[in-house]
Formats: C-alpha cells, sequence, structure tokens
C-alpha cells in the first residue's frame, strides 16, 4: 500500500514542482508589480504643482552671480536612516513639499535596518535613475562614501541631513544641519543641570554607536558637563533606535547605576522608549529626569502627566524642506558649496552656506533648537 | 495510509507501530532514497532556473535602468560577500548542522582588521591577523559542535552574540579610519568602486565565483563531498563506513570562519572603512540563500549549482526592487516568501515518503 502510494509521488513529482516555481515567480512578480505601481502615483502627485521658479538672485552674494532659477523636474532622492523612524518620515515630508513647490519630485528610497548596507543600495538606484541630487541621512560616517563618491562622479549633488557623512572631499557635499550641533549638545545638559540641581550621576541613551550625529552632540555634551564638576557622566548606552533595544539598554543602565539621577537622550526613538517606561515605574520619577531630543506629538503625554518636564527638538518637516530647496539650489548650479554662497529656501527664506570646521564640511543650520515644556507643547503638531 | 501522513510533527519520535512500519522497506530502500533525492535536487534546480528567468525578465520589464552592466556591478557589490558566506553555510548544512554566527565572524575579522590599522599595523599582518581571527573564531564552534558534541544552532547563537560583542569592544563608536588614521591603500578600497578590469563584476562575484568552483568540485566529485552527505543522511553509518565525521565537521566550521573573515575583509575594502556593526543581521540572509538554494535543512541534500542560482536570484530581485523604489517591507515579505516556497515545496515530497523518513531519523 505504501509503495504504491510513493511510486504514484514519483511520478507526479517532477510537474508539481515545476509548477510550484512558476506559481512563485508570478505571485512574486504580481506582488511587486502592484505596489510599485502606488509608489509611482504617489510620486507623480507631486511634481503636479506649477510653483513658480524661485530665484535666488536677490541676494547676490554667491560667487557666480548669475540667476539661472531652479530648473523643473528635477528628482531628489531622499535616504533616510530606514524608511519607519517617524523623525525621518516627517522630514521626507518636507523634502516633498519643497520639491513640489519647486516642480521637481522627491523620491524616498532606504532599508528597514539602520546600516549602511541598507542605503548602498538606494544610492546606486538614485544613480542609475540619473537623479539630481541626494539627500542622505548617513548610517555610517565612512562606510557610504564610496557610493556616494560614485554618485557625485556621476553628476549628483550630494547632500547630507540629520546626520552627517564625513568623506572628506570624496565627495564633497553639503550638510544640512538641523540646529548648530555644538549648541544642541551644551544646551540639554543645561535642562538636565538645571533640574537636577547641579549634581548626581547622569546617563546618556544614545541611537546606534555609529551615528555621526549622536557621537558629536555627546561629544559637546562632555564638554559642557566640565561646567558642572558635581554631576558625573556614568555611561553611554545604545539603543539603536530600535525601541526594544532601547528599553533592554535602559532597564540594564537602572539596573546597574540605582542612584542615577538624570537620562538624557538624544534621539527620537530613545527618549520616548525612556518615558513609556518612567510613565510606567512612576516610583523612579521622584528621583530619575529625563530630557532629550523628543517629537512633541509623542511626547505630550509624558509631558501632560509630568513624567518628563522639558526637551528639546527643531522642526523636522522644515528640515527636511530646507534640504530640499538646498538640494534643488546645488542641482541647478544656483548656490554652490562656496562659503558665503546663498540661496532660497522657499518659506524658510535666505540661507548662506556657512565655512567648513574641524570634521564638518560646507553646511547650512535650520535654526536654533526649541524647548518643549507643558506651557508650549500644545503649539506643534509634529 | 492517512494516519501516517496525517501528523507530520517533525523532530517528534513516532509512535512504535508506525516505526516498524517505516522500517521494514528501509534497507533495499536506501539507495534507492538517494537516487530519487539526486533526481529530485535536479529538479529544483530546473525550477530555480526557471525564478532566476522571471526575475530576469521582470526586473527589465519593470525597471526603466535594469537593463545595464551598472546593475550587474552594483548587484554583485550589495550580495557578492554575503553569497560568499554561503557556500561555507551550504556545506555545514549538508551535514545537518548550522553555523549562525556566521555575520558575527565577519564583523569580528572586520573590526580587528580596522583595530589594528588604527593602530598603526601594515594592511598585510593586519589582513592576516583578520584571517587568523577567522579561523579561531571557527575553530571554536567546531570544538564545540564536533568534539564537545554540542547542537550547532545553540552554540554558533552563543557565537554570534559573542563574536558581534569582541567587534563592538574593539571599535565602540569608532570607525576606521577616523579622524587622524590614515586611509586605507587605494588598491585596497578600489575593489567598492570600480569592476574587475575588461569585465563588468565586482571583485565579490569574481571570488564567489572562484570559491563555489571549488566548493562545487569538493562536494561533488570527491570522497570527502560523498562523505558530508553521508553525515548527513546518516551519520551512525556514516561513522561505521570509516569516516571522521568529527573531524571533517571541526574543519567545516574552521572553513567557514577563514571565508567569513574574507568576506569581512572584502566588506571592509568595498566601504573603505568600517565600523563594529558591519554586516549586522546579515546571518539569515545567507541561510535563506542556502534553503532556497535547495539545500535540505536536515542535511543530506543540495548542490552548489543550486545555491549559485539562489544567490543569482536575490541580487536580481533586490537590485529590481530598489530601482522600482518598491518599499522595503514589502522586499522583505518577497524574501521570505521565497524561503517559505524553498521549505514548503520539498517537503511536499517529504509528506509522501513520510514514513522512510521518520524511520530514518529516528534511527540517527
Amino acid at each position: 500500500m505504501k509503495r504504491s502510494n510513493r511510486s504514484r509521488f514519483v511520478a507526479t513529482r517532477r510537474p508539481a514542482i515545476l509548477a510550484f516555481a512558476a506559481v512563485a515567480a508570478v505571485s512574486t512578480i504580481a506582488a511587486c508589480s502592484s505596489s510599485s505601481s502606488s509608489s509611482s502615483s504617489s510620486a507623480a502627485a507631486s511634481s503636479s504643482s506649477a510653483a513658480a521658479s524661485t530665484s535666488a538672485s536677490a541676494s547676490a552674494s554667491s560667487s557666480g552671480g548669475s540667476s539661472t532659477g531652479i530648473k523643473k523636474g528635477l528628482v531628489v532622492y531622499f535616504i533616510p536612516k530606514d524608511t519607519q523612524n517617524p523623525y525621518e518620515v516627517l522630514a521626507d515630508q518636507g523634502g516633498a513639499k519643497a520639491l513640489a513647490e519647486l516642480g521637481g519630485k522627491v523620491v524616498v528610497s532606504s532599508g528597514t535596518a539602520d546600516t549602511a548596507a541598507a542605503q548602498i543600495p538606494s544610492i546606486q538606484a538614485a544613480i542609475q535613475a540619473h537623479a539630481n541630487a541626494i539627500v542622505i541621512a548617513g548610517n555610517d560616517p565612512s562606510a557610504l562614501c564610496p557610493s556616494l563618491q560614485q554618485a557625485a562622479t556621476a553628476g549628483i549633488a550630494i547632500l547630507s541631513f540629520d546626520s552627517d557623512v564625513t568623506c572628506g572631499s570624496s565627495p564633497n557635499h553639503l550638510f544640512v544641519n538641523q540646529a548648530n550641533t555644538e549648541s544642541i549638545g551644551t544646551s540639554e545638559v543645561d535642562i538636565l543641570a538645571k533640574e537636577i540641581g547641579d549634581s548626581g550621576q547622569i546617563a546618556i541613551l544614545s541611537a546606534a554607536a555609529s551615528a555621526t550625529n549622536q557621537n558629536s552632540w555627546i561629544a559637546y555634551m562632555k564638554q559642557e558637563l566640565k561646567k558642572y564638576p558635581k554631576m558625573t557622566l556614568v555611561k553611554t548606552v545604545y539603543g539603536n533606535d530600535d525601541p526594544a533595544t532601547s528599553l533592554t539598554v535602559l532597564q540594564g543602565l537602572l539596573s546597574a547605576y540605582p542612584n542615577l539621577k538624570g537620562i538624557i537622550s538624544p534621539t527620537t526613538v530613545g527618549i520616548q522608549a525612556a518615558a513609556q517606561y518612567l510613565d510606567t515605574h512612576k516610583s523612579l520619577l521622584s528621583k530619575l529626569t529625563l530630557t532629550g531630543l523628543g517629537l512633541p506629538s509623542q511626547m505630550k503625554p509624558y509631558v501632560k502627566d509630568g513624567t518628563v518636564k522639558e526637551f528639546e527638538l527643531w522642526n523636522p518637516s522644515q528640515l527636511g524642506y530646507l534640504a530640499g530647496y538646498a538640494a534643488a539650489s546645488l542641482a541647478s548650479g544656483t548656490a554652490t558649496l562656496t562659503t558665503g554662497s546663498s540661496f532660497k529656501a522657499g518659506s524658510l527664506g535666505t540661507y548662506k552656506v556657512l565655512a567648513p570646521t574641524t570634521g564638518v564640511g560646507p553646511s547650512i543650520v535650520l535654526g536654533p533648537p526649541t524647548v518643549f515644556d507643558a506651557a508650549n507643547i500644545d503649539q506643534f503638531n509634529f | 495510509m492517512s494516519s501516517d501522513i496525517a501528523p507530520p510533527a517533525a523532530g517528534a519520535e513516532p509512535a512504535a507501530g508506525a516505526g516498524m512500519q517505516g522500517a521494514r522497506p528501509d534497507r533495499p530502500a536506501g539507495p534507492r532514497i538517494r537516487q530519487s533525492l539526486w533526481q529530485q535536487a535536479g529538479r529544483w534546480e530546473v525550477g530555480l532556473v526557471i525564478v532566476l528567468i522571471a526575475s530576469l525578465a521582470f526586473g527589465s520589464s519593470e525597471s526603466s535602468t535594469f537593463d545595464s552592466q551598472t546593475t550587474l556591478f552594483y548587484g554583485g557589490i550589495n550580495a557578492g560577500f554575503i553569497s560568499i558566506m554561503a557556500l561555507p553555510m551550504m556545506l555545514i548544512v549538508v551535514t545537518a548542522e548550522i553555523d549562525l554566527s556566521v555575520a558575527s565572524t565577519l564583523g569580528m575579522a572586520g573590526a580587528l582588521l580596522g583595530d589594528l590599522w588604527h593602530h598603526g599595523w601594515g594592511l598585510w599582518p593586519a589582513l592576516i591577523a583578520a584571517l587568523a581571527v577567522g579561523v579561531v573564531g571557527g575553530a571554536l564552534n567546531g570544538f564545540l559542535v564536533a568534539k564537545a558534541g554540542l547542537p550547532s544552532i545553540a552554540v554558533t547563537i552563543g557565537t554570534l552574540t559573542l563574536y558581534r560583542g569582541i567587534a563592538e569592544i574593539l571599535l565602540g563608536s569608532q570607525t576606521i579610519p577616523g579622524a587622524g588614521d590614515r586611509t586605507f591603500p587605494a588598491w585596497f578600497t578600489k575593489i567598492g568602486v570600480v569592476p574587475v578590469p575588461g569585465t563588468h563584476l565586482s571583485y565579490t562575484t569574481v571570488f564567489f565565483i572562484v570559491l563555489a568552483i571549488i566548493c562545487g568540485v569538493v562536494l561533488h566529485a570527491t570522497p570527502l563531498g560523498r562523505s558530508l552527505y553521508a553525515i548527513g543522511l546518516q551519520p551512525e553509518a556514516a561513522r561505521f563506513a570509516g569516516i571522521r565525521v568529527a573531524r571533517i565537521k571541526f574543519w567545516l566550521f574552521v572553513a567557514s570562519g577563514l571565508i567569513c573573515a574574507f568576506a569581512g575583509i572584502l566588506l571592509v575594502a568595498q566601504n573603505s572603512s568600517v565600523s563594529y556593526n558591519a554586516g549586522y543581521g546579515l546571518e539569515l540572509n545567507v541561510v535563506a540563500i542556502a534553503l532556497f538554494g535547495g539545500v535540505s535543512i536536515f542535511g543530506g541534500r543540495g548542490t552548489v549549482l543550486g545555491v549559485v542560482l539562489s544567490a543569482a536570484i536575490v541580487a536580481t530581485l533586490q537590485m529590481a526592487m530598489t530601482q522600482m523604489n518598491i518599499d522595503p517591507n514589502v522586499q522583505e515579505i518577497v524574501i521570505g516568501a521565497l524561503l517559505l516556497i524553498s521549505v514548503v515545496v520539498p517537503s511536499l515530497g517529504k509528506l509522501a515518503r513520510w514514513p522512510a523518513l521518520r524511520a530514518r531519523r529516528s534511527r540517527s
């Protein structure tokens, strides 16, 4: 009985496996083409606006002085750290708004994990699509440079935002800085010092250990801490911008340092994870203070119930909007990387390229960070 | 009959009656099972060729930038170093073991290279040290699995964390070369920027092809290769036949460590830099390439050709989907679906042969 069954199977197996392979291929294609059509239609929607070409000639302090205006139909690739991070999503929307005003379009492309390996295919896709500019939030300061250099060689304008890349001159690029790096680092220490009375053990809950922006802020925090000799930084832990990891390292921190008085989390994912934990462990609040960089929309409940008193941020969609205008201006040649070169950034006004400093190439700065507390948080909707 | 097929609770010891039933036809069926597995493997590769052609057709019809030599080059850049790790992985899986520490070994070797470079070592000594640490890492896995007899899945989950932890201790938040470090020499880093002269293949692709040929010859044309299948199918019988099961498994893990360290060096060169999280989480992609290539997770079955085809399919789909700007979550679903198919389809065959298989597994 068994034998007969097996021989029957052998006879029918070949077509069955081939059929499965074919089904696999067809279903793969079906899944892909359906989602591609939806993404292209959303991209098309943003290019319909008939924006007047914004001329940057008004403030002609740039070396060229020509007033060619922004080209139409520019394609700018926004490559965020990953496609899930709410902060990055807001920034990308700001970029799309800028390009829609300028008659171009934004393509958002990245991976699901915060790694350089996940961003490199997106850079390659931008090169192959003959994009005009790439705006990238680097997951790694150096690993992306070879790919970005290839993009620059292909004539693509390179910009970084949120988290800079340190590629030296290969390629030269513009860093769209959210706020003065030093003031972000120092102001967070000042806020925490004010709340805990200038003394006690503190710790930092950061994102990925290789994140450029985090590390440069932390360097300034350490510098600022010299002003508060009674405050000691006991540890910096890394939650990789993942809520679960952030929670795990936070719990480790709290058990290792029971006398911890303050935590600075200069990342929106980390501060939210920490606030959520403190919210469910209110007994900790009597001795522990949390501050850092957070999204007002995410932090509102924790500010309202007193878990967090103050935190900072800038408007991420304005950052993306500024990056979008900067990318379009560089790609059109109406702005250059020369110090003092200026361009108009739509509703944000005119921006000037700042001189390179140690470790940072040419950059523009969005503006000072906003401090949010119970009194003003209702005014912000991002 | 139906009662034999109905409960496919994998790994569960069969009831006495079913075991007897399955054992009965085993002796004459032994060589025949072997043969039919070979035939089935042949058919699996036919299926893979069809999927590869379909993927290529899909890419060139849906993406305007797919039909170009740069796609070949970029695909190699993205998938080459991952596929290289799939080769020792498939040899290990053929012997019914697994090595989940591959991506961490890659990270540890790269981190050591970066750390030594940071401390002023020359490039060649640092490269040799990086390969050596891969060998040591592989030897630890091999010792614990082959000599101490521990389950490889548990051992290598442990070393997955251990080796990544060592990488993190070595480099911390540094990226090498950082401020003040020498940059890597241009001949080393050019492999991430230019293809092999005269071709459009990345250096990693060429290394993958060379290693695949070596693996193919070893697995399919030598007594050692045949003994790998024997170990995967029936370790006890293999041992009684004079095959040094423990020694072979040990050296397989050492080879895996060495090749993963080599892949780690390639990744450092490709990125012109290294940080502790290089290759983070890629072990599952490596396993996926091997399994989709038709390598049975239960051991004893799989061909190098299948793994090569599988690597090509994964690289093709990834390039096409990124060019089309498909949501990365959807991309992961597609790869996950492929993996599921590769597990489900062969076990449709197993389901029909369930009693014989169950008898075989209960004895080992």
